[in-house]
């Protein structure tokens, strides 16, 4: 613990505008940045998603305007093959890197950490600005990609070399095509590694007096096992960005072996390694899953804690848990890659960590089932979209049984199957994590209400929405359907193609849903009802002791000292049902930590 | 709206158990001598997950269900047995479960990767480009003649790069864009990628591997039906991937032999 009140983060209030807005050192308007940005992102990624849906369904079908935006990737407003492709990995990308990484874990984070943890403001202010910046100057890249000759690369969010790192005559986009989405996400690490250096920092450095790592809110204990991953993971991205880079402007071979021949004709690398890159990306690839979900897993942990009136049955056991995950998770990348002709026996190796962490999974899902039990639940749109995503978590969670092995896997690589399972348990459940957030923090991020009748019909929309076309998915995976496919011309899969309409109704529906949302978050933001006060769900954590908004330096004139465990809630004795960790109130709490 | 959440969740519990019980879009036919390993596989693991997914939604359900109109008095009860109670739950119960189903799988596993290919298996070569298969057949000297990839010419159909004027070995090799083989019969199929990676996936053979480009790599199987089942490309190759195929011939001894033959006298 630190006293912070003569050291660098002191900082002043800003007076000008773009000091106060654009760029700013102040960690909450950093957070509203990275959620504005994430906010964006979601929409670009969504109305992609769309269009492939739209031409999965219907392949012929002129989606009116498309011209406008390639005249080559769609003649006559209808998909190529290979434009179908450039959406997908635009699709895939923007939605993995620069929603569910940006909006759980850098938006919230930045905004509510420091405030968790009774900060002032994060230890690096202006790496935490540079930090969006930086992710800014990356999502512009990645975008520009789609204005380059050619289009953006049509290799998949997972750009496989050799495929990504033989230039323009692997296709249309694989030359500056994958330049820019290399560049870009090779950016997008450096914004992940300088904000998680500062999450860390805060969390172990900058806690104020009292706040023992115990009396973290479980969202804080999310954001800082997050930011480990983070260091360690895009650490390992970046340099693979970099080396395919050079494989394209360089002349170097790291991805592309001896000997490969297009158009008949030799290629001029030779050397390379086509496996290391997929080594080097799910060393990074598969942390990243839990870089989306375990944020969520705080945040609806703290929704749900606040809204079920009491504390999760294990405070100790849930932190354990998500640590285990994240340690799990580097273990266990080879998963991936069971049929890609590493050795068969790095197959089994990899299949049982894998295994394993159905363990720390199911005790976290068991942890906040138990919890449930005996409480007293409120219902809004935030505790909603946390049982939600409690729900989701589950219903991806028991195909990863399927996935964990090898022998299965043979049947399931690669198809619609995969494709479910990781839309529901990172997608999905990340996004409904995200909503729920949103509509639980918006009165302390905005001093406004969003509406509860707006958000109850999106949230019964999204989940309905969200099942409809992602469990199908499960199905069209059993029977064989490949992913990654614009059209479905073999014999056995053609008469799949009603379940893809079916989907793609489902998805067009559920997106307009989301409509709802925005709607929802923009009218609120200026035409809300205000909060009723400071602390409108009646929580324990710091952010609730402040004032709404909070303060330049979030406390105001005197800095929080925590007496109590985040979470008394309905303790016997108590003059409310629940204690602020501020409260200097004295009860004798079973739950409270030795 | 709790009620109301809780029905929804239940209801879509059951609808997404019903295409699985039902078999509304199964697994497609198994025609492979190993594929009943895996789709027993399979089952097991389809009755543990399918259990503790309505189990667990269920469960949800009928706590939001209950628990979410506490009356003025009520008092925050714990679950029996508190979180120790459930940490050791889920070791027992999921985590082993779950641990000897991932032990048991590896048969299926090992029947395919850790078996080595019969001796009188027939070796076929398989090689994926941009976007077709092709195969060849060693022909009678059973040898393969090398590959030189600056051969390889799509005009002059030479698509192995194969030099039949002066390797010996090449001169009987059969190239074919089919995968014609002998039912019952142990294929041990060598595979290699001509320039990106591709997948070679049989649904009904219950075999799916990736080409490596710059690695050899091999699968072996035996088919049991007689028939025409398509190859498909799992691993994105490019703007043709979505149609790129062939197909698996699997035909009697005697028509195989009779095939070969005309393969032969096509070259």
């Amino acid at each position: 613990m630190h006293d912070m009140s003569a050291h660098a983060v002191g900082h002043g209030a800003p007076t000008s505008f773009i000091r106060k807005h654009v760029f700013s050192i102040d960690h909450k308007v950093i957070g509203k940045q990275y959620y504005a940005l994430a906010l964006v992102a979601a929409v670009v990624g969504m109305f992609l998603s769309w269009l492939m849906r739209i031409h999965l369904g219907w392949g012929s079908f002129a989606i009116p305007g498309l011209h406008l935006l390639s005249s080559s990737g769609a003649p006559g407003d209808v998909m190529t093959p290979e434009y179908y492709l450039q959406l997908m990995t635009m699709h895939g990308t923007i939605m993995v890197f620069f929603v569910l990484t940006t909006a759980p874990f850098a938006a919230f984070g930045n905004f509510f950490l420091p405030i968790q943890t009774g900060a002032e403001d994060m230890p690096f202010p202006h790496f935490n600005m540079m930090s969006f910046w930086v992710t800014f100057v990356a999502f512009m890249v990645m975008v520009a990609a789609f204005f380059v000759p050619d289009g953006p690369s049509l290799g998949g969010w997972t750009q496989y070399a050799p495929l990504s790192a033989i230039g323009a005559v692997g296709g249309p986009g694989q030359g500056w095509g994958v330049v820019f989405w290399a560049a870009s996400i090779g950016i997008f690490c450096i914004g992940q590694l300088l904000g998680s250096l500062n999450f860390i920092t805060t969390t172990l450095d900058m806690r104020c007096k009292g706040m023992s790592l115990m009396r973290l809110p479980i969202s804080a204990w999310g954001w800082f096992i997050t930011s480990v991953m983070g260091l360690t993971a895009f650490a390992v991205l970046m340099p693979a960005c970099i080396l395919l880079i050079l494989d394209h402007v360089a002349g170097t071979s790291f991805f592309v072996p001896t000997g490969l021949v297009i158009g008949d004709h030799v290629l001029p690398h030779s050397g390379g390694s086509t496996l290391l890159w997929q080594h080097l990306f799910w060393f990074f690839g598969h942390p990243e899953v839990y870089i989306a979900i375990v944020p969520g897993m705080g945040i609806v942990s703290h929704v749900l804690i606040t809204n079920m009136r009491r504390p999760m049955l294990s405070h100790r056991v849930l932190i354990y848990s998500m640590a285990a995950l994240a340690v799990l998770s580097y273990m266990v990348y080879g998963h991936h890659m069971f049929v890609s002709g590493m050795n068969p026996v790095s197959s089994l190796a990899f299949s049982f960590p894998t295994l394993v962490i159905t363990i720390p999974s199911t005790i976290i899902v068991l942890i906040w089932l138990g919890s449930l039990y005996g409480s007293k639940l409120r219902i809004n749109s935030a505790s909603l979209f946390s049982l939600g995503f409690v729900s989701m978590f589950i219903s991806g969670g028991v195909s990863g049984f399927f996935l964990a092995q090898p022998s299965l896997d043979i049947m399931l690589h690669a198809t619609y199957f995969v494709v479910g399972h990781f839309h529901l348990v990172m997608g999905v459940a990340a996004m409904f994590g995200i909503f729920a957030g949103t509509y639980f923090w918006f009165p302390k991020m905005t001093g406004r209400m969003m509406s509860e009748t707006l958000g109850k019909a999106h949230f019964i929309l999204s989940f309905i929405g969200a099942y409809c076309i992602f469990m199908p998915f499960h199905y069209l995976g059993i029977a064989g359907n490949v992913r990654r496919y614009q059209a479905f011309t073999d014999d056995y899969l053609i008469p799949l193609v009603p379940v893809h309409k079916f989907i793609t109704i489902a998805a067009l529906v559920t997106g307009f849903a989301q409509l709802i949302f925005i709607y929802n978050l923009i009218y609120s933001r200026f035409k809300g009802a205000h909060a009723p006060n400071d602390n409108p769900w009646q929580g324990t954590s710091l952010e609730w002791s402040t004032a709404t908004p909070p303060p330049h330096n979030n406390f105001g004139a005197t800095m929080p000292i925590v007496y109590h465990d985040p979470y008394q809630y309905s303790v016997e004795g108590a003059a409310a049902d629940y204690i602020m960790q501020t409260s200097t109130e004295k009860v004798h709490s079973p739950d409270e930590e030795k | 709206m709790a009620k109301l959440f809780a029905v929804v969740i239940v209801l879509i519990a059951i609808a997404s158990a019903v295409p699985i019980v039902m078999h509304m879009w199964p697994m497609p036919q198994d025609i492979s001598v190993h594929g009943h390993l895996i789709d027993e596989q399979f089952a097991d693991t389809m009755l543990e997950a399918g259990i503790s997914f309505l189990a667990s939604q269920i469960l949800l359900a009928y706590f939001i269900w209950r628990f979410s109109s506490p009356a003025p008095g009520d008092k925050i009860k714990s679950f029996p047995g508190g979180a120790m109670g459930l940490v050791l739950a889920a070791f027992l119960l999921v985590g082993t479960e779950v641990l000897a189903l991932g032990f048991f799988g590896t048969k299926a596993w090992a029947s395919v990767y850790f078996t080595p290919p019969a001796a009188d298996a027939v070796t076929v070569q398989a090689q994926a480009g941009q976007f077709a298969f092709y195969f060849r057949y060693p022909g009678p000297d059973g040898t393969f003649g090398p590959i030189h990839p600056d051969q390889i010419s799509e005009a002059n159909a030479n698509f192995f790069g194969i030099d039949t004027t002066h390797d010996q070995d090449s001169k009987d090799d059969i190239v074919t864009a089919e995968l014609a083989i002998p039912v019952n019969k142990e294929i041990h199929l060598l595979m290699h990628a001509k320039d990106v990676g591709h997948s070679f996936y049989v649904p009904e053979l219950r075999v799916q591997q990736d080409f490596v480009p710059g690695l050899d790599v091999s699968v072996h199987f035996t088919a049991t039906k007689i028939g025409r089942y398509e190859i498909v490309c799992t691993q994105l190759c490019g703007l043709g991937h979505y149609n790129m195929k062939a197909y698996l011939e699997v035909k009697s001894q005697e028509d195989y032999d009779a095939w070969i033959k005309q393969q032969a006298a096509l070259q």
